[in-house]
């Protein structure tokens, strides 16, 4: 029953799509904009066939730094998050600098960054990384302190040490929220990657759309902005997915989704 | 285990909030007899709650001594096991983990194989027991909320007590869930005897379940009314019509009435 339910609402959802480039199509054809203002779907579906190595190349050092990047926050993120929720220094003088800095814009360190670790593929990744540990530390740090009082004094009736406390209460508990965390933290880490790229480049989808830019050649910049969106539904349902498998408990709580 | 007796003796317990400190309960003397269940009844805030968590050990008398079997308690015992106002059970675990925990805390099976396989057994005779056989395998979302707190009954009975405590586990069920529960409690209580301290606020749940029905005045929260209930066992749905049963009631009701507790209009 609800299998049934998703695959008609992946068909609608499929079928507004594509009925959403045919009127794309059909409107450059009608009033017929030229390809330098607006190319058609076909167009850009036609150069990506044509440049695909080049797309593909350029796509597989973003998609690097994005999870490299990612994968850092993740890294770090909880563990600091552990540390914040069983620290009271931590907690209370550290965390909310953190979460002042949080305001900071990280983009704009980022010729900072350049300053101090040059125009190479670490100050992409430490850009991804500082964008997207944010969201995953507070999320983490929101989950661990989500146990209610009345869930530690039964751990305390069943005798649990510490570290049963964190394993079989804390962490399982905070699951969903650091998840959430995961999905802010995975779609922000591309667009640091991107916006890196931006501020200097020699390669990677943002030097792509940049060099594509500076030619005025909107079929390539449509392109590179079909990749990076390829690449950000791609990650964020993976992410979704991981966390389907993983917390069977959750997913089927709320309802299927 | 076998279960011993329970002496408190002049146990007081004050808080310190920041309106200053707010006694909970006045002194308490208390003798309680081994393989008994007693009831202890009293209005919201007289501190009964916080009786049970000093006899559970998860607070410390601010005066007096509790002392099992002779000897003076420190924190939590092997052999008390606590059912909880909310089934706090974990929604990550199945029905049957859930049950299986406290094992799992303990160490107790962690790679003894066959010993996994006999509490596994012994948990799933338990929730056939309470009716939920085939439940097992089931997350607690799929529960309803009498099915979920008969759940955290075996989770306590899993770790065959010697002293059962239980906090209004009731108190969050619609009424004929409740009697239902209250049935099913008896049924458990034969069967696994042990010592049981059951708080409430229902006077005719504690007077049907109890051999001893302990009244408490609001708060500071001290025993008014010590009150053996002399109603034989197997108990079930006609005592709760029985003459005696409801002479119990009454008599509970009196003192909470001259407690200013209850008042008509």
């Amino acid at each position: 029953m609800k299998a049934g339910f998703n695959l008609r609402q992946a068909l609608s959802v499929s079928a507004t799509f594509l009925g959403f480039l045919v009127l794309w199509q059909l409107v450059c054809l009608f009033f017929d904009i030229p390809a330098y203002l607006l190319p058609t779907p076909t167009d850009i579906l036609g150069r990506m066939i044509q440049d695909s190595d080049v797309l593909l190349r350029h796509s597989g050092v973003t998609l690097f730094e994005i999870l490299a990047g990612f994968g850092l926050s993740v890294l770090f993120g909880i563990p600091a998050a552990v540390i914040i929720v069983y620290s009271r220094y931590f907690s209370q003088s550290v965390f909310p600098l953190l979460i002042g800095l949080q305001c900071v814009p990280m983009i704009s360190i980022a010729p900072l960054l350049i300053t101090w670790l040059g125009f190479g593929m670490v100050t992409k990744v430490m850009i991804a990384f500082l964008i997207s540990f944010f969201p995953i530390i507070v999320s983490s740090v929101v989950g661990l302190k989500a146990m209610e009082k009345e869930m530690l004094m039964l751990a305390t009736s069943l005798r649990a040490s510490r570290l049963q406390v964190f394993l079989h209460f804390r962490l399982p508990k905070a699951l969903p929220s650091i998840f959430g965390g995961f999905k802010v933290g995975i779609t922000l880490a591309v667009v640091g990657a991107v916006v890196a790229e931006f501020v200097s480049s020699d390669r990677g989808l943002g030097y792509l759309q940049l060099v594509a830019n500076s030619k005025l050649d909107i079929t390539m910049q449509f392109c590179v902005i079909v990749m990076l969106g390829a690449i950000g539904l791609a990650l964020y349902n993976i992410v979704g997915l991981i966390e389907k498998i993983a917390l069977p408990w959750y997913r089927a709580a709320r309802g299927g989704e | 285990m076998s279960a011993q007796p329970i002496v408190i003796r002049e146990v007081e317990k004050t808080f310190q909030t920041r309106g200053g400190a707010v006694q909970a309960l006045a002194k308490v003397d208390l003798n309680i007899e081994p393989l008994s269940f007693v009831s202890v009844v009293g209005p919201s805030g007289c501190g009964k709650s916080t009786l049970m968590n000093l006899l559970a050990g998860l607070d410390t008398p601010t005066d007096g001594t509790i002392l099992i079997g002779g000897k003076p308690m420190k924190g939590p015992q092997e052999g008390n096991a606590v059912v909880f106002q909310k089934d706090l059970l974990l929604e990550w675990r199945t029905v049957l983990a859930n049950v299986l925990l406290p094992f799992e805390l303990q160490n107790i099976t962690w790679l003894d194989r066959k010993n996994r396989m006999t509490n596994k057994q012994m948990a799933e005779e338990m929730l056939q027991m309470v009716g939920l056989e085939g439940f097992g395998d089931k997350y607690p979302f799929e529960l309803s909320g009498g099915m979920r707190q008969r759940v955290s009954i075996c989770r306590a009975l899993i770790q065959q007590p010697s002293l059962l405590m239980m906090d209004e586990p009731f108190g969050a069920l619609d009424a004929l869930t409740r009697e239902q529960m209250m049935y099913d409690l008896l049924k458990i209580y034969k069967k696994y005897k042990c010592t049981v301290v059951f708080i409430t606020h229902s006077i005719e749940e504690a007077v049907f379940l109890s051999d001893r029905v302990l009244v408490m005045s609001p708060r500071p929260g001290s025993v008014v009314r010590d009150l053996p209930i002399e109603l034989e066992r197997p108990r079930g749905m006609n005592t709760r019509m029985d003459a005696r049963f409801l002479e119990y009631v009454r008599e509970i009701r009196g003192v909470f009435q001259s407690q200013g507790v209850l008042a008509e209009v």
